[in-house]
């Protein structure tokens, strides 16, 4: 939706290359996405070996049925959608007998709404250097249930559309939506902790 | 128009914040915030809580990774062009 038309006819080149066996073609849309793919192997598995694994997998998988992607599809959302899938295998390898899916009921959070009500800083950000509030940010991420986890990561971090998320997670777009509500609304509560104007924490509004 | 309660607010908060609310909802729910401090609190964290996302820095992804993962497609692409 954002891109420029030239960026997407430009990418279905590059694919319509790749698909004939261009290597450089392949390679470069590798090096487009190969972090945001990590990245979010990384949030799902929580384990940087497994997110290695999970990235190395994705894209040779994707190489080698690089003839079954129909091009209706941006092809980021292609790849994610096997990385997704990796990424899960994994989960439930490591948790052995129980089962890890995007679609298990969800717990709708409740009492995780509004526990911590107060305003932040204006600049809530300038409290901490970027390296201690990437950490802040990255370990409210990882309270999630992974569940949530992927669906903010596509959304509200790499920018994919509500439909675009629901393709790429094999959800509904309803499901997208209520899960992307769950995780706002827990991250907001969490960084609430960090980022709360001083004097607010004995203060109710109501 | 009936008011809304805050349950049915944080329902539709995603919505409108992606500014996908329909315009007679979103006068509901600005009519909301303006009589409802928790909820303007809660509405406007959540927005800042997506703002400071956005600003993330990207996860680095160290050399040798890349370099292991084009090794590994270098590969499988020799073995590709074999069977031809």
């Amino acid at each position: 939706m954002s891109s420029s038309p030239i960026e997407i006819d430009d990418e279905g080149a590059i694919v319509a290359q790749a698909r004939l066996g261009n290597a450089s073609a392949f390679n470069e849309l590798l090096r487009r996405y190969e972090r945001k793919i990590f990245r979010l192997a990384l949030h799902i598995t929580q384990n940087r070996e497994d997110a290695e694994d999970v990235l190395q997998e994705s894209f040779l998988k994707a190489y080698e049925h690089l003839d079954q992607f129909q091009g209706q599809s941006k092809f980021y959302t292609w790849v994610v959608r096997i990385a997704v899938n990796q990424a899960l295998m994994k989960l439930r390898k490591r948790k052995s007998d129980r089962s890890v899916s995007l679609d298990e009921t969800i717990d709708t959070g409740e009492d995780n709404i509004g526990r911590e009500i107060a305003a932040w800083d204006e600049n809530p950000e300038q409290k901490y250097s970027r390296e201690e509030l990437n950490g802040i940010l990255v370990s409210a991420i990882d309270g999630l249930p992974p569940i949530y986890r992927a669906v903010f990561v596509l959304r509200d971090i790499d920018g994919l559309s509500t439909e675009e998320a629901a393709e790429a997670l094999e959800l509904s777009v309803p499901a997208v939506k209520s899960r992307l509500l769950r995780a706002r609304l827990q991250l907001r509560d969490k960084l609430t902790r960090y980022f709360k104007r001083k004097g607010d924490d004995a203060f109710a509004y109501m | 128009m009936p008011l809304l309660t805050c349950k049915q607010f944080l329902e539709e908060l995603s919505d409108y914040l992606d500014e996908k609310s329909d315009p007679e909802l979103r006068q509901k729910l600005e009519q909301h915030i303006s009589d409802c401090p928790n909820c303007w609190v809660i509405c406007d964290t959540t927005k800042k809580t997506i703002q400071v996302y956005k600003g993330m820095d990207p996860v680095p992804l160290a050399p040798e990774i890349h370099d292991r993962l084009m090794a590994a497609l270098e590969q499988k692409m020799a073995r590709k062009d074999l069977k031809v």
